[in-house]
């Protein structure tokens, strides 16, 4: 007497049989052939077809019946909308049910009837059923009005269901609150803009006191909730850890992670000279291990998140190395991920350890766990100095094995030790050189050679060794193709007599066999080098390289950071926030620490502290700089009118602080070091970086001899605004205007010192702004500049800094800092300093992407007063690098059609109308983003009128 | 939230699915598929995969694969501990859960998922809660409901789904009021070749059986608390009370549940009760290979160590082990590579050996590989670590329950590398 009686079927049909005996007169047969209609839907048949004759049987006494009604009702509903109303009646009378689990009941299943007529008859009941005296019918309604926002937004807001859920989280039921919250989350997500989550510390203490009181689940949403909150100062900060607190130790591993989530978060505000910070550091590793020891699909997430709290604070599991050991018979995907957190906790104290754990690991069997074992003693080395020798012997060893996985792997991670410790274990390259024939791995081969490129002095057949690769040039790989020529190239430079032959032969193969630009560009730049200046190519080849960097797969701080915010999500698995990859990108707010800010009282006093703080003071984490600065910028700025000087409050110094550290730290870093091999020029640190001249120019000149593209003047000069008046930035006065010449963009700017004291120290940032517009170098002003003094300084720009994209879209916000104060203003910069100078386009090109791109994208302007012929206006445009691609006459109409390229790539395409005698002409842009349009016409219509 | 629920059963055959928002076609399991063809072993088939509009989360349990749907940001844990409570309660209401009780079952199991989760949220997970809602199957209430057509659906509303203390049902009534602890610790320990320990941890529970009329309000304390620093409790302890004064105070659910679970990884403290001693070689030349094993007792504080087993995965090229025990009984399955051996109890004075030779591949080199030994044992009326209860007091009720602590060792992730 088991349901699954209810799959076996008779030779008549199914669904006709179903049929008959939901008609029937006997309850017991119904309530039989509504099982059966169950039992069919569970296993994906379809029994659409019965809709009817089911929801005839919906109106009983009988609850097992009614709920498996209900139960089909949601399934297909959606297919049969007109018979789901038949539905409504039942459903409103039973939200007046005496019994409250019929009520719920109800008003449960109504919300999953996504069918958009139904929602109206909803309305009503669900208004009733969140007022419910009883609790139950309460939090059961509070997710119905989660679910009928997901079906009809506007309706749930046009009805005021929103705020009666906002209501609900002062509810004196904790499970009427922890419902109401994973409600509003849920709506939220898909409004970000919304603010429906306003939390302050009243609500909060209502959550704090809910989450005690509430189911498992329940508090999982509470404390995701709480995680978005920022308290107003480290007090806050520290009471709300201690609530959270206990729930470290609870049984359910995702309260305890999303309690990780909250302290981890809200730590970052604490001092770390408080001793609760300390208390709080020491309580955090013990339920972190103890999520190990659960089951492996919770263990691979919880390492997943371990993988991320380490890198931010090591020192939580610094003792715990022991954990992470692998066990023989984990699932491969906890194996690899222990792995990479043992790298991360290898230290000097316990290396001897680690590596005696991973040279275990690889002897085992499963190959990309070997693979990755091995790469790890190589990272061992380049983490933990003193080790390095042992694990070189211990990778010798395993080159031994001779298996030929381990030996190629073993080859990549050593040719990452010899960039870390040049010059001390070259002894190895003859057992290295041994195992040649045996690579068969691009990567492998690529560092190989490189190997030998490098220490091709040391090697004495190394010709003969590169040449053995260069047999099969064309079947290599891209990378190995790459390292092939640098290697031979550095072969030659090194031993030019007998390896010129050799040379010769990878330089052809490089730019005449072969279509790989990459691959053709690279060997054009090696042959002119050692064609026009050896020496210098010797300079430029055989240069010093920087050191690779301790770790090379650290997630980047900002990212960290925010990734730290989101800890237990699904963005702390795949470590990518979250606007990388859900669904549709539904505007996802991104989200940062809070900064560490001192007590109140300390806050309130901001003009004693320093502009810019020292570097030690600065919170080691600086909180998404540019987001930062940007809402400062529209806070304060937001029109650009004069108003009261800007407001001191706590948040703005923490914005000072930052962004004096922050500004301090760009200039004086180097690049960083870059992991695997490259061979790129010296660093962009050693080109001169004289101010008033442009950067590009000297490098410019170069191209111009080689490639004959000259370009005569530069591009049309607005003359200079005052963007900065006195009055609003403490007596400074900056006017300035944007140029480009030759290629670079720069910003002159004139500072004047209005005020009665000397300033110094300036600095420059820009907002992100939308053609990621950038100081490329410091803003330098040599000497102070004293009272009533003017300067003029030329800043080089970039076009390589951050994007987002801005309202309007030319607008650039800027912050000067001085030793007086942080300033702020915005300017428009004219389109035309982004034209580059290739932004010349072929005929038919243009004719092919006139056609292409769609005519809703057109935009057309009327230039008045331009008493211009066409020559005139061609000439005028083409040194603002608007080119001019074919003319035509039409009708006594002069038409241009002419193209241009912004920094970006964007190409606009123009067709500008001249009537002889007329002084407006028309201009007709076409462009695949049609928003820039507008910006280019102003460019236009400024450079023909002056 | 969770979207929808789909259990898959070894051969790649899903057997239930279920909907809580609206349908999500069931091809959304083909990623699932890839995921399980790529990965060789069913325990290796990642626990979340993304597909270009969905993520799957899935365990795997009794051999089913409990994949969820989602489809926007959900904390992962949530939905895989929610997935194993799923199995739990399966395993609860039937006892065992396996494929075809899930499909006898079908009806029961769509309402019980159904009463677990609403449109993604947790309704109710609580056994007790779920109990009162839908009757488990058994076979005198079927019987029962066949002949009087009465249903194994409550109609009333669970009492404790409301009450601060939802995980206990009011109106509890037994004549023999009876409350049963037992402690039990699995020891996870990694021994090198030379018989050192490089981990060690104790992973201890305490599992409760009470079955007490009325509101029971119980407290139980331990002799050395101390051992207790990394703990997770039911949701029943109050945890203020642990913190100041040590002592466990709860007003215990109502059957079967885990009061609390622990973790002792101190290395001083985990107490490793066996020694294996092991010669397992290959030679290069010849195609037979010696091996041998002995176990024995090592710290047992005076126990008998009973229920050993020993396996072990020898590498590919071992074609076959012609071995003798000293006890017991060994098999080896010559596909698998996998050698067990039933030892039984250890006896100290005459620890147990398994003696013999390993014919190998003839002409192939020798195994890269070295095999690890997988150990299981029970000692009974010990708890490794020492944790000892002091006394168990109940209040809150007049009558005088019979109590009942029980210790108990277990070997849990015992692996000796050789």
């Amino acid at each position: 007497m088991t349901d699954s009686k209810y799959f076996t079927t008779t030779k008549k049909g199914e669904i006709f049989e179903l049929k008959a005996e939901l008609n029937s007169d006997k309850k017991e047969k119904k309530k039989e052939a509504v099982k059966k209609v169950i039992a069919s839907m569970t296993v994906g048949k379809d029994v659409s077809a019965l809709f009817p004759d089911v929801v005839n049987c919906m109106q009983t006494d009988n609850l097992e019946l009614k709920k498996l009604v209900y139960l089909y009702l949601m399934n297909y509903a959606k297919s049969q909308p007109d018979m789901a109303i038949m539905a409504v009646n039942t459903f409103v009378k039973d939200c007046e049910d005496p019994n409250p689990l019929i009520r719920a009941l109800a008003v449960r299943t109504m919300g999953c009837i996504r069918v958009d007529k139904i929602t109206e008859y909803l309305c009503e009941p669900l208004r009733k059923c969140l007022k419910d005296e009883d609790p139950y019918v309460r939090k059961t309604a509070a997710v119905c009005v989660a679910k009928l926002h997901d079906i009809n937004a506007q309706l749930v807001e046009d009805q005021g269901f929103l705020d009666t859920l906002k209501d609900l989280i002062s509810d004196s039921n904790p499970m009427v609150v922890a419902n109401a919250v994973a409600a509003l989350s849920e709506i939220a997500e898909s409004h970000p803009s919304s603010n429906l989550l306003d939390l302050n510390p009243q609500s909060i203490n209502k959550l704090l006191t809910a989450l005690n009181e509430c189911t498992e689940w329940g508090q999982i949403f509470i404390l995701d909730c709480l995680a978005n909150y920022t308290p107003k100062d480290d007090r806050e900060a520290q009471s709300i850890c201690e609530r959270v607190t206990p729930r470290l130790s609870h049984a359910n591993s995702a309260v305890v992670l999303s309690a990780v989530k909250v302290l981890m978060k809200f730590m970052e505000m604490l001092s770390k000279d408080l001793d609760y910070y300390g208390t709080l550091l020491k309580k955090l590793a013990p339920p972190l291990v103890t999520l190990l020891s659960a089951e492996p699909e919770l263990q691979y997430v919880a390492l997943r998140n371990i993988n991320l709290i380490v890198q931010k604070r090591p020192e939580i599991l610094k003792h715990e190395m022991k954990v992470f050991f692998v066990k023989y018979n984990d699932p491969i995907y906890v194996k690899l991920e222990k792995l990479d957190i043992m790298i991360r906790l290898a230290s000097q104290a316990n290396i001897a350890q680690v590596l005696a754990e991973l040279k275990e690991y690889a002897t085992e069997v499963d190959v990309d766990f070997v693979r990755k074992a091995v790469r790890a003693i190589g990272r061992c080395a380049i983490k933990v100095e003193q080790s390095a020798e042992r694990c070189v012997s211990t990778l010798l060893d395993l080159i031994q094995t001779k298996v030929n996985y381990v030996v190629q792997e073993a080859i990549v991670v050593i040719k990452d030790i010899f960039r870390k410790y040049p010059n001390k274990y070259e002894s190895v390259i003859a057992t290295l050189c041994e195992n040649l024939d045996s690579l068969d791995e691009p990567e492998a081969r690529a560092a190989m050679i490189w190997i030998v490129g490098e220490y091709a002095e040391r090697i004495d057949n190394a010709d003969e060794l590169l040449e053995s690769f260069l047999e099969g040039f064309h079947d290599e790989s891209t990378q190995v193709q790459l390292q092939l020529l640098t290697g031979i190239v550095k072969l030659f430079l090194k031993k030019p007599t007998e390896t010129q032959e050799l040379v010769q032969q990878v330089l052809s193969l490089a730019t005449q066999d072969s279509d790989n630009p990459d691959l053709r560009d690279r060997g054009y730049i090696y042959w002119r080098l050692l064609s026009t200046d050896p020496v210098a190519a010797k300079e430029v080849v055989l240069a010093e390289k920087p050191l690779i960097s301790e770790e090379t797969d650290l997630i980047e701080p900002t990212l960290l950071d925010e990734l730290i915010c989101y800890i237990g999500t699904l963005a702390s698995v795949y470590h990518k926030p979250p606007s990388a990859f859900v669904e549709g990108g539904r505007g996802v707010v991104h989200k940062s620490l809070p900064p560490r800010t001192a007590s109140s009282e300390s806050a309130e006093s901001p003009e004693t502290a320093p502009a810019g703080a020292p570097p030690g003071e600065q919170p080691d984490v600086i909180p998404a700089q540019g987001d930062l600065l940007g809402d400062l910028l529209n806070l304060d700025l937001g029109p650009p009118v004069s108003g009261p000087p800007l407001t001191t409050s706590s948040v703005q110094m923490g914005a000072v602080d930052l962004l004096g550290g922050g500004l301090d730290s760009l200039m004086g870093d180097e690049p960083e070091g870059i992991g695997g091999t490259n061979f790129v020029a010296p660093p962009t640190a050693a080109v001169p970086a004289s101010l008033g001249a442009p950067i590009g120019s000297g490098l410019s000149d170069l191209f111009d001899l080689t490639s004959g593209v000259g370009t005569l003047s530069g591009s049309y000069v607005a003359p200079k605004a005052v963007w900065l008046p006195a009055m609003k930035a403490k007596g400074l006065e900056i006017s300035g205007t944007f140029t480009r010449q030759v290629g670079s963009i720069s910003m002159d700017l004139q500072l004047t010192n209005k005020a009665l004291q000397v300033m110094t120290d300036f600095a420059i940032q820009f907002n992100r702004n939308s053609f990621g517009l950038a100081p490329a170098a410091p803003l330098q002003v040599h000497a102070p500049l004293s009272p009533n003094q003017t300067v003029e300084i030329s800043l080089p720009l970039s076009t390589v800094g951050s994007v987002m994209k801005m309202e309007p879209l030319n607008n650039l916000q800027v912050a000067v800092k001085n030793n007086i104060d942080v300033f702020y203003f915005s300017t428009l910069y004219p389109l035309h300093i982004l034209f580059v100078e290739d932004g010349k386009m072929d005929r038919q090109m243009f004719l092919a992407t006139w056609k292409d791109i769609p005519n809703e994208n057109e935009a057309q302007f009327q230039i008045r007063d331009c008493p211009l012929n066409a020559e005139a206006a061609s000439s005028k445009l083409q040194s603002s690098n608007i080119f001019t691609v074919a003319k035509r006459n039409v009708e006594g109409q002069d038409m241009l059609y002419q193209s241009l390229k912004l920094t970006n790539g964007i190409w606009v395409l123009a067709e500008l109308r001249i009537q002889p005698g007329n002084p407006s002409c028309t201009l007709s842009l076409k462009c695949r983003a049609p928003e820039v349009s507008q910006h280019v016409y102003q460019a236009y219509e400024t450079i023909l009128k002056n | 939230m969770i979207h929808s629920l789909f259990l898959i059963n070894s051969s790649g055959d899903i057997f239930l699915e279920k909907h809580w928002k609206s349908v999500v076609s069931r091809s959304v399991c083909d990623y699932f598929f890839e995921a399980q063809e790529r990965a060789t072993e069913a325990e290796n088939v990642p626990p979340v995969i993304p597909t270009p509009h969905h993520y799957l989360l899935s365990v795997y349990r009794h051999k089913i694969f409990f994949v969820a749907v989602i489809q926007t940001e959900v904390p992962p844990l949530f939905v895989i501990e929610f997935l194993h409570r799923v199995v739990d309660t399966f395993q609860d209401y039937f006892g065992v859960c396996s494929e075809p009780v899930i499909k006898d079952n079908v009806v029961v199991v769509y309402e019980v998922l159904e009463e677990m989760l609403d449109n993604g949220f947790p309704l109710a997970t609580e056994s007790n809660i779920l109990k009162e809602l839908i009757k488990p199957p058994t076979i005198l209430r079927t019987v029962v409901n066949t002949i009087t057509g009465s249903t194994n659906v409550g109609d009333q509303l669970p009492t404790g789904q409301l009450s601060v203390v939802p995980w206990r049902r009011t109106g509890v009534k037994y004549t023999n009021n009876e409350a049963y602890f037992d402690v039990i610790e699995e020891i996870d320990a990694i021994i090198d070749k030379s018989g050192s320990t490089i981990t060690a941890e104790i992973q201890g529970v305490i599992d409760a059986c009470v079955k007490l009329t009325g509101m029971p309000d119980l407290t139980l304390s331990f002799m050395n608390p101390r051992l207790l620093d990394d703990v997770s409790f039911h949701p029943c302890v109050r945890f203020k009370r642990w913190e100041s004064e040590r002592i466990l105070s709860f007003i215990p659910p109502d059957g079967n549940f885990r009061l609390l679970s622990y973790h002792v990884s101190a290395q001083n403290l985990v107490a490793i009760p066996v020694y294996v001693k092991h010669n397992i070689s290959f030679r290069d030349s010849s195609s037979l290979g010696r091996f041998e094993i002995t176990v024995g007792p090592k710290q047992t504080m005076g126990k008998t160590i009973e229920g050993v087993t020993v396996t072990s995965q020898m590498p590919k090229g071992v074609l076959n082990m012609s071995l003798t025990p000293s006890q017991g009984t060994h098999t080896f399955d010559p596909v698998t590579k996998m050698l067990s051996w039933d030892v039984g109890k250890i006896n100290p004075q005459k620890p147990p050996n398994l003696k013999g030779t390993m014919s190998l591949q003839a002409g192939a080199s020798k195994p890269d590989e070295n095999p690890t030994i997988n150990l299981q044992f029970k000692i009974q009326q010990l708890a490794i670590s020492g944790l000892k209860v002091n006394r168990l007091d109940m209040y809150g009720e007049k009558y005088k329950p019979f109590k009942g602590i029980k210790y108990m060792t277990k070997a849990g992730k015992f692996q000796v590398r050789t």
